[in-house]
């Protein structure tokens, strides 16, 4: 299986010990706050302090993670679905924020307004939070087109590229498939990433799918496709830096299939009985934290005291997010009339 | 002062904006080398180039997006449909993300685009080409919707559009692009939101927007000849409303005919039917009449669609109505 080699040949792709240790940690680091993040606020969940549709990012860290170490967040963007607290703590949105906005209060990052599916930093190039399913590809290509004007009409040196992360589910739709085609002829700095977990929703690949290995789609946008490990944050890495190049230098967009896995079911109130416990449990074997941490410790770039070091800072940063959630103001009424037209 | 077409208003509107500001572009589909499927945007290539006009692919949901996705971070791309009828394909990404990204964002972002072609039926094309949209675009919030009628609007209205930093569904109309009118050689705009009293009178108000302004303009004239003046406001915006336009001259007439190409179940003339309603009941001498597309999908066949849709002798059999003259 095509999947399966790939993994194989990613794990002894990259030494750890070629990067520098700062930069593995703040990974690492970043990639357990997401992960203590979307924990306690699914127990917060269960307390009913936030509400509505959740969909927790366990299991696809390494992904947002790696992204916005490959990216130059002041020069690209990103733009993802409804699963994208992730994406929005690794694109540097102070966690309470995050948090807030789940409570549905004033301080949070859409003033209440968005809710779990829409985490927005328009400073720091993090456009959204879509909650229809493939609905931000065309507006990721969009932002592409803008960044290409920006080069050819506009005459600015420093323009840069848009990466769209999106679910399996989402490939089948129209806009997938338009948005390519438009990327390609365009030649627009565009990268798309297929975050595979391999359900959509409560659906797997193969029941829905003609094929389950989503690089085969960009053959016929005459773009080059790649396939990485979503649960090996370096080939991530590696993966998004040269799409990112060949977006910026060589004006041409990339389709990555991602392969991940998501713990949790489609949302919070899922119990995924569609899946068998065996499947979970093969894919928390390759967890992507504890698989950084482990190569990381072989190599001696991080003592045991070091994680424990870094646990509690997260554990303590996600209890603050909870505080200053709660403690936060719920938007007043006459808010409703607000953030709709610009004056 | 000069008389021209309404293509041709708006191919000014358009060039004029394009040269005061370099981020602003046009998408759509055959807008560049075939100058516009109703030739607005002719010469625009030959001038400003790829991608400045950019031809797209058929694909309006995708292009549209695309579109939404470069106003957001500071190009003012004007997207063209080839006709609203197609912009169907588009509606997801004008609902869920033109109108609703600031909203979203909680006041973070901002969606400067606009969203132009024609709507409304023309003629022998049968029910998907022949739509009367407005009422879909004018239920969202977050989007503003504005309908032209004439060569002057076009331009000013087009101007007021493309300069204006929220989403804007801009109507037009196959039938109207040759319609002629005087426009200033001068620069103006015509601002949005702001409807116009184009014939005034004190014996009933007749509402409208859009190319239904033309029977309703002749419906005035036969209805002065019968010794009834009739005050005429083109709506001009339908999002946001001139409420009080229309509310100033039916507390003077005290007698209100809404004309409205679209179909009449949640339509967009049962909406301004009812504030009418609401907010003059002391002052009307009369029901609020509302002349409307019959409710059936529009037929091929030329005398079935002219009888579908609203004409002079329906707008002034409606006054007619309302003054107790039947």
């Amino acid at each position: 299986m095509a999947t399966q080699s790939a993994k194989k040949k990613a794990k002894d792709k990259y030494d750890v010990s070629d990067y520098e240790k700062e930069f593995l940690v703040g990974a690492l680091e970043e990639m357990m706050l997401i992960r203590r993040f979307e924990e306690k606020a699914a127990q917060m969940y269960g307390l009913r302090k936030i509400g509505g549709f959740f969909h927790a990012y366990n299991g696809q860290e390494a992904i947002s993670s790696a992204a916005v170490r490959a990216l130059d967040m002041k020069r690209d963007y990103i733009l993802t679905a409804y699963r994208d607290h992730g994406h929005a703590i690794s694109c540097g949105i102070d966690p309470k924020f995050v948090m807030a906005e789940l409570y549905g209060k004033i301080t949070g990052v859409a003033r209440g307004k968005g809710g779990s599916m829409h985490m927005f930093d328009a400073e720091k190039h993090m456009l959204g939070g879509n909650g229809i399913v493939g609905a931000q590809i065309p507006v990721a290509t969009g932002v592409a087109f803008a960044e290409m004007y920006r080069k050819k009409v506009l005459g600015e040196k420093n323009s840069g590229c848009a990466f769209c992360f999106f679910g399996d589910g989402a490939v089948h739709q129209g806009a997938f498939h338009e948005s390519l085609n438009m990327a390609s002829v365009w030649n627009l700095p565009a990268v798309y990433v297929v975050e595979n977990n391999q359900y959509g929703m409560g659906t797997a690949v193969s029941r829905v799918s003609a094929v389950t290995d989503f690089d085969v789609k960009a053959v016929g946008y005459a773009m080059s496709g790649t396939q990485l490990n979503g649960m090996d944050f370096l080939d991530v890495y590696e993966g998004f830096r040269a799409a990112a190049k060949e977006a910026i230098e060589n004006e041409r967009p990339t389709l990555i299939d991602c392969k991940t896995y998501r713990y949790k079911g489609h949302s919070i109130s899922d119990p995924a009985k569609y899946r068998t416990k065996d499947e979970l449990e093969s894919f928390k074997a390759r967890d992507p934290i504890t698989l950084l941490q482990g190569r990381m410790h072989e190599a001696g770039m991080i003592t045991d005291d070091e994680y424990r070091d870094i646990d509690q800072r997260v554990k303590d940063e996600v209890q603050e997010a909870v505080d200053f959630a709660e403690r936060s103001d719920e938007p007043a009424l006459d808010t409703m009339y607000e953030d709709i037209y610009v004056d | 002062m000069a008389e021209i077409a309404v293509r041709d208003a708006l191919n000014q509107a358009i060039d004029e904006e394009m040269e005061r500001d370099e981020t602003v572009c046009i998408i759509g589909e055959e807008v560049a080398e075939y100058e516009g499927a109703y030739k607005v945007t002719r010469g625009l290539l030959k001038k400003y180039g790829a991608p400045r006009v950019q031809d797209t692919p058929i694909t309006e949901n995708g292009f549209t997006g695309l579109g939404i996705g470069a106003a957001m971070v500071g190009l003012r791309p004007i997207v063209e449909w080839m006709t609203f009828n197609f912009s169907i394909q588009a509606l997801d990404q004008v609902i869920n993300n033109a109108a609703k990204m600031r909203h979203m964002s909680g006041g973070q972002l901002k969606v400067p685009i606009v969203f132009r072609g024609p709507n409304g039926p023309a003629e022998y094309l049968s029910s998907q080409h022949s739509q009367a949209l407005q009422s879909v675009y004018a239920h969202i919030p977050g989007l503003k919707v504005v309908s032209i009628s004439n060569a002057y609007d076009a331009k000013g209205l087009l101007k007021s559009a493309i300069r204006d930093d929220n989403p804007v569904v801009f109507m037009e109309a196959e039938l109207m692009y040759g319609w002629k009118g005087e426009v200033p050689d001068e620069e103006y705009l015509v601002p949005i939101g702001e409807a116009a009293v184009q014939r005034e009178g004190d014996d009933v108000t007749l509402i409208s927007f859009g190319k239904t302004m033309r029977p309703v303009h002749e419906a005035a004239e036969e209805l002065a000849n019968q010794g009834v003046n009739a005050e005429v406001i083109d709506l001009r915006t339908l999002r946001p409303l001139d409420e009080e336009t229309v509310y100033a001259s039916v507390r003077k007439t005290n007698r209100a005919v809404i004309v409205d190409e679209g179909w009449p179940i949640a339509g967009y003339g049962s909406y301004v039917g009812w504030l009418i309603g609401k907010n003059c009941f002391d002052e009307l001498d009369a029901e609020v009449e509302l002349v409307h597309s019959e409710d059936v999908p529009m037929p091929y066949n030329h005398t079935l669609e002219l009888a579908v849709q609203p004409s002079t002798e329906k707008v002034v059999a409606a006054a007619k109505r309302v003054l107790y003259m039947e």
